[in-house]
């Protein structure tokens, strides 16, 4: 049987998709794949309109165009079988987007659909509006979907409350038709159900203040006692994860309360203990337990201020960062991040164990970590931070560094307290890893030192040295080379020593010998030369002696 | 909001894919191999989260999951609890397809990618979690399997829905 008609089964083509060895093979297979299925297209076979559907999208996944079949969908969808419709509505969802014209079209379909006898129908039909309806369609069918928030099933209500979540984003205007039906859900025993309730809630409360000054009026007692008979429950199997009674819907519960908290003291009130007994009796030995926690102190953070909330919530963070598993590290720094706005004091007394996590082995964490540091430094901890992050930067492999050295610059460059301690910090960040550093960062520095002229002598003598110990840096050789051929007497004379400093001895030809290295090592680039060669320039006036 | 759902495989082939915000199917690809370049160069006792701005916008991240030959992928926003989607991912992945295909494989999520895709629709629609229990999703997806059976055994057979009388 040639295996590239019309007739090929699903799993045949997809074996001789499988079998292909390279991609030119497996084009060649789409390819007649897609043209049989052209042709069947335009000759409006029925019999296998459905198999044909399931292929294309198939080859959707694999990256080939299949815009053709848009149609296909349509016709599918409108017959009056499941299988049919069921492959019709999921090409629907793979092949279309809300941008276009066609979907439009459905419109009429999806509307029988929704008051189809059969409710798993109804279920596709509301799956499908929930994932790609317009802002068009979801004016039209908004009345439908309103209606099955109260269908007998809950299987339905739950997909009813998602798909509404879509219409009030793409139809903010209707928001408050949706406010009552919605509390209302909120009173229910299914899970499922309850916890798309709450996500409706939680959106409606997004785009429409009136829907959050109902919710936090008429329900947030509600949701409290809800959350606190889940948390006092005995053991219910079906929804237990590690011994916890449903932790999403937990979770959901914990987040609708943070909004209707937010802002408002006599909410918050209202929440107090149960938040105090969630972050207090929560298991923390399991993914599921620290899930629950860490949104607790989210919600805690959130709403109004209760002094020993606060304070239970940043402790739990602080256990979280010295926990062994990283995922938890890592939610602890992304929650601290958060916590500064509300609390910088607290989170300052995690300094320790933050700078830790610059240096962990993890790339998502460190780089985390780096920007909760950058946020904590200040006038006054800026020196004992910028020393760590600079012994970070020794360790660093060569991606990190890059960002490292950006965010060292920057800091020094806002805080820092007096030029000296400025120059000392650039020079041992060019030592380390000059190569990253931008052009603006060593213009600033040298203008720096040539603004400060007391400090002439000292940069000149201190860059000298590091350029003996670190030749591989190209900034760090291009501000040294400026420097000796700005200050190069200084350098000779040992002008301006500064108490710190220890003396040097550097003849002229020393100084020249030096200037002559930059030119010659290998490394140098254009402009390195091209500075070298105009220090030599300023030299050859001063330092007669060494004219050659 | 979940922003998209993917699976594929250590060698970064595609098994599932489903984005919750429209994106063109270049676009879709593209992302796809970015996200692999990325896992593929993640060591082992690393953190299941990737930010991922870079590749996906602002105010995203990823979490993934290993399990035999796939990677799971879940793509959301700030909206999420991190640590809550690190365990839907598992339930997605290891329990509810644990229980449709006993001792799943990558071959499983590639013949049956259809019923995956159904499977999916029960988990997750528009972008928000949809149901928690894995026996919920189960049972809806049973129904609807019985549904198709029925509906087949008196009409014409298309012979892709062979595949999922033989499940």
């Amino acid at each position: 049987m040639n295996p590239f008609s019309s007739g090929t089964r699903l799993r045949d083509m997809i074996r001789a998709i499988r079998s292909c060895k390279t991609a030119a093979e497996e084009r060649a297979v789409v390819r007649k794949e897609c043209a049989a299925i052209r042709a069947a297209i335009s000759e409006n076979d029925q019999d296998y309109r459905h198999r044909n559907l399931a292929k294309l999208m198939f080859i959707h996944m694999l990256g080939y165009p299949t815009h053709f079949g848009q149609m296909e969908c349509l016709k599918l969808i409108a017959s009056s079988g499941f299988p049919e419709k069921r492959i019709g509505y999921l090409g629907l969802m793979l092949l279309l987007d809300e941008r276009q014209e066609v979907l439009m079209l459905v419109t009429n379909s999806l509307k029988q659909d929704l008051n189809h006898s059969n409710q798993y129908i109804i279920g596709l039909a509301l799956c499908a509006l929930g994932n790609i309806c317009s802002a068009e369609m979801a004016r039209d069918l908004a009345p439908e979907v309103e209606r099955l928030l109260q269908f007998r099933d809950p299987n339905i209500r739950k997909k009813a409350a998602l798909c509404s979540i879509r219409i009030i984003k793409k139809v903010p205007d209707l928001a408050e038709n949706f406010i009552n039906p919605a509390a209302s859900l909120l009173r229910e025993k299914h899970h499922g159900v309850l916890i798309t309730g709450v996500q409706l809630c939680t959106d409606l409360c997004k785009v429409s203040s009136e829907a959050l000054e109902y919710f936090r009026e008429k329900c947030t007692e509600g949701l409290v006692k809800t959350l606190k008979d889940m948390a006092n429950s005995p053991y219910a199997p079906e929804y237990d994860i590690a011994g916890i009674t449903d932790p999403f819907l937990h979770i959901r519960l914990l987040k609708l309360l943070r909004i209707l908290g937010q802002g408002d003291a006599d909410a918050s009130d209202c929440m107090n203990d149960i938040l105090a007994q969630v972050a207090t009796k929560i298991e923390s030995n399991k993914n599921a337990g620290n899930a629950i926690l860490y949104e607790c102190v989210g919600t805690i953070m959130s709403i109004e201020d209760n002094g020993g909330l606060r304070v239970l919530a940043i402790n739990i963070l602080g256990r979280f960062l010295s926990n062994r598993d990283n995922n938890i590290r890592y939610v602890a720094l992304n929650m601290l991040m958060k916590a500064i706005t509300v609390d910088a004091q607290a989170v300052q007394r995690h300094r320790a164990t933050i700078l830790e996590c610059v240096k962990d082995s993890d790339a998502s964490i460190r780089k985390k970590a780096l920007d909760l540091v950058y946020l904590l430094v200040n006038e006054s901890n800026v020196k004992p931070l910028t020393k760590e992050l600079i012994e970070s930067l020794e360790a660093s492999d060569q991606e990190f560094k890059g960002v490292l050295t950006a965010k060292i610059c920057s800091l020094v460059e806002k805080f820092s307290p007096e030029k000296i301690w400025y120059i000392d910090q650039m020079l041992k960040v060019l030592s380390e890893a000059g190569n990253f550093v931008k052009d603006e960062v060593w213009h600033a520095l040298i203008v720096v030192i040539s603004n400060a002229s007391d400090l002439h002598g000292y940069s000149v003598r201190a860059l000298y040295r590091a350029f003996q110990t670190s030749t591989e840096q190209e900034t760090l050789v291009r501000v040294a080379v400026w420097c000796i051929g700005e200050y190069g007497d200084m350098l000779v004379n040992n002008v301006g020593m500064l108490d710190i400093e220890e003396p040097i001895t550097v003849t002229e030809s020393d100084a020249v010998d030096a200037l002559e290295v930059s030119i010659k090592r290998l490394n140098s680039d254009l402009t390195t030369k091209a500075m070298a060669l105009i220090a030599l320039l300023k030299l050859s006036s001063r330092f007669p002696s060494c004219s050659e | 909001m979940i922003k998209a759902v993917m699976v594929m495989n250590t060698q970064g082939k595609p098994r599932l894919a489903k984005f919750f915000d429209y994106l063109p199917v270049e676009k879709q690809q593209e992302l796809i191999r970015r996200v692999f370049g990325v896992l593929c160069s993640r060591p082992e006792n690393v953190s299941n989260f990737i930010e991922a701005e870079s590749i996906f916008g602002p105010d995203s991240r990823l979490v993934y999951n290993h399990f035999a030959t796939l990677y799971f992928v879940v793509v959301f926003d700030s909206s999420e609890n991190e640590l809550a989607m690190l365990d839907y991912i598992q339930l997605l992945g290891q329990q509810t397809l644990e229980r449709c295909f006993k001792n799943v494989c990558e071959l499983d999520i590639v013949f049956n990618y259809s019923k995956i895709h159904t499977i999916l629709d029960e988990i997750i629609l528009g972008g928000q979690v949809l149901e928690t229990r894995s026996t919920e999703i189960m049972r809806a997806v049973e129904e609807i399997s019985k549904l198709e059976a029925a509906t087949n055994a008196i009409s014409f057979i298309p012979k892709s829905a062979s595949s999922w009388l033989s499940r």
